[in-house]
């Protein structure tokens, strides 16, 4: 073994020297029970996670009744068992996803009650189910839609093409705050005066439509990977469009465009703390539940905003190694 | 793909049917927010613009006060999203090619720190970085009155960061910045709200800038820099006149993205009371009613912005890239 080079030791050096009193902070000087008084005594000097082990409920779930929160932990528990079994290529055949589908229906039955369970208004839901719901229901449901735009972007029908470019184009111009605006203030003008919809449905169909926009680019550039002479052949062999489309093109396309659709969804997944703004309680806005109202525990900010930023980064960083491997496979 | 003269008839009559549903769908909405508006009272119209708009702007480029008409309120708005923005494009560029740099670096010490740092902030959303940015900013520093002072002239407290500034009143001088009782005076001051803005947007993007150099330095061919290394240049010289022009014309078309994206995330400002054009539209939404209205002037800048943006990146891409390539 050599010698270690100066230039090493030196980097080693600075690398400790940064290190050094995150580590202090964050384990060696931290206060790890709820203990207010420790963490007072510790402030400035070592992290406070007491304030996680003292609010971790209302940090995950929101304002879900306290004594009704087996439901959200269940609803998360089948929604990360889909994006898990998904993300190892567990999901490949038709009665599968069936399968995951019906378990996101579930989910979302369980936090909403029915079925001999008592309701509980979606102005009480909040945390990590909040988050996976509106970002998985929105990529969903965007789904079909960018479908037919990516289909109808390449279409030889002028007015179609341009409807599909006129749409993709200006909800890609625009920030997704904006739209959000709209699910809010807008969406109850748009309707009926006698029809009344619930700002999570309006969320939840707004970031459909903002990820629709995306998604058809992304599936766009798939079509577009698939060679000319695939769909002559299928035409050849005397397909319709839409058998041709079905079988022969859109298989390929959709396999092609998979690592980038996963990662939209990572965007759709960061985005969706965005609905905190129009006071929705999800991950990011289950914090000021948490803390904004608390005067003593409210110094401890930081540690909160810590832990819900792991959640975010293990699910991002988790999804983002499965495109990696998605994408790898597609090479070989 | 030959259509028959059939085929062709009847695509234009889908397209004809396809065209009526949307102008029916459109009427239809156009309806129900004409009986909505005259349920609740809202008048419609862009006459609102013209009133005063009763609320306060406390900072940018331009001074706006609440006697001021409201069209006023929205310009100062876009003028402050420019205010941050264009400076956060700036940054983000920078320290993006610093960390894209480092992550090629043959060191692994300094490659495994800006990958940590790439993988790290790209997989937390950008609204948690501002938000937790703007916490550190306006809790965790220090009051006015015991400021730091991490550079001769520069103050940097609860308050903001103040800055030495060039100004000309009666006569022309340096204003330094200094605690004056429980506040600073002097200097220029930027305020928390803007320095984290400006900080969370620049290292948001510069992790996805970073991405990009990376690829673009990774497209240039082994041959070149052999070539650049053989006629006698050093590593840094080979860097500067080989590599980066040859990466320029892969970087950019994927950096005008990101500049796109930076644009319109700075509309996360809101969450922190920065008060950029999203901010000024919520407030006046609010105080006026006009949803409408106020949605539609801020989707139109910020079309126009991206399509500034876009005419600007493909007007530098023109320029950069191989003459006769594709």
């Amino acid at each position: 073994m050599k010698a270690p080079r100066p230039s090493t030791l030196a980097w080693l050096a600075l690398f400790a020297l940064l290190a050094w009193p995150v580590f202090d902070w964050a384990v060696l000087q931290a206060v790890w029970p709820a203990d207010l008084e420790a963490c007072r005594a510790a402030r400035g000097s070592g992290a406070c996670w007491g304030v996680i082990a003292e609010k971790h409920r209302i940090l995950l779930f929101g304002r879900y009744p306290y004594d009704a929160q087996w439901r959200p932990v269940l609803a998360t528990v089948l929604i990360v068992a889909v994006l898990v079994a998904g993300g190892l290529r567990r999901i490949r055949h038709g009665w599968q996803v069936g399968l995951a589908l019906a378990l996101l229906v579930a989910a979302v039955v369980l936090m909403r009650g029915g079925a001999g369970l008592a309701r509980v208004p979606t102005n009480q839901w909040g945390g990590l189910p909040l988050t996976l719901i509106v970002s998985l229901g929105g990529t969903l449901l965007a789904f079909p839609l960018a479908l037919l735009l990516a289909l109808a972007r390449r279409s030889q029908q002028p007015f179609l093409r341009g409807l599909a470019t006129v749409y993709i184009e200006l909800v890609r111009g625009v920030p997704l705050i904006s739209l959000l605006f709209m699910a809010a203030f807008l969406f109850p003008l748009l309707l009926p005066t006698h029809l009344r919809i619930d700002i999570l449905p309006r969320v939840v169909l707004t970031i459909a439509g903002f990820a629709a926009a995306y998604l058809a680019e992304v599936i766009r550039g798939g079509l577009q990977a698939v060679p000319a002479g695939q769909f002559a052949a299928a035409q050849a062999i005397g397909l319709t469009w839409r058998q041709s489309m079905q079988f022969i093109v859109l298989p390929q396309a959709l396999r092609v465009s998979l690592p980038a659709l996963v990662n939209s969804f990572i965007g759709i997944f960061k985005d969706s703390s965005l609905i905190s703004i129009v006071s929705l309680h999800e991950l990011t806005g289950a914090m000021s539940i948490a803390l904004g109202g608390d005067a003593d525990w409210r110094s401890f900010y930081l540690e909160a905003y810590l832990f819900i930023a792991l959640i975010y980064w293990i699910f991002c960083f988790g999804l983002s190694r499965c495109a990696r491997g998605l994408e790898a496979r597609l090479r070989h | 793909m030959v259509r028959s003269a059939r085929q062709r008839l009847l695509a234009f009559l889908a397209q004809l049917a396809l065209a009526a549903l949307i102008a029916c769908a459109l009427a239809w909405l156009g309806q129900n927010v004409l009986d909505n508006m005259r349920e609740r009272g809202i008048r419609a119209g862009f006459d609102f613009l013209v009133e005063p708009a009763g609320f306060d702007i406390g900072e940018g480029p331009l001074a706006f006060e609440a006697s001021q008409p409201l069209w006023r309120a929205f310009l100062a708005g876009t003028l402050n999203t420019l205010r941050v923005g264009l400076p956060a494009m700036l940054l983000a560029s920078a320290l993006g090619l610093l960390i894209g740099l480092g992550r090629l670096a043959q060191h692994p010490v300094p490659r495994r720190i800006c990958d940590a740092l790439v993988e790290t902030l790209r997989n937390i959303p950008l609204l948690l970085q501002l938000l937790m940015c703007y916490f550190a900013l306006a809790s965790l520093l220090p009051d006015a009155s015991h400021a730091l002072a991490p550079a001769p002239g520069v103050l940097l407290s609860q308050s903001g960061l103040f800055l030495p500034a060039w100004r000309c009143e009666d006569s022309c001088g340096w204003s330094w910045p200094r605690v004056d009782g429980f506040g600073i005076d002097g200097g220029w001051a930027l305020t928390p709200e803007y320095m984290a803005v400006l900080i969370a947007l620049s290292l948001y993007t510069a992790v996805f800038i970073a991405e990009i150099v990376r690829g673009g330095i990774q497209s240039v061919s082994r041959g070149q820099i052999d070539a650049a290394r053989s006629i006698g240049l050093r590593p840094a010289q080979v860097l500067r006149h080989v590599v980066l022009p040859l990466a320029l014309r892969a970087i950019v078309p994927p950096l005008g993205n990101q500049y796109l994206n930076l644009i319109k995330n700075s509309s996360l400002a809101v969450a922190v009371g920065y008060p950029d054009l999203v901010s000024v539209a919520n407030t006046s939404l609010n105080q006026t009613g006009r949803a409408f209205e106020c949605i539609v002037i801020v989707m139109a800048v910020y079309l126009s912005l991206s399509l500034l943006t876009a005419l600007l990146v493909n007007t530098f891409n023109a320029r950069v890239a191989l003459r006769g390539s594709p």
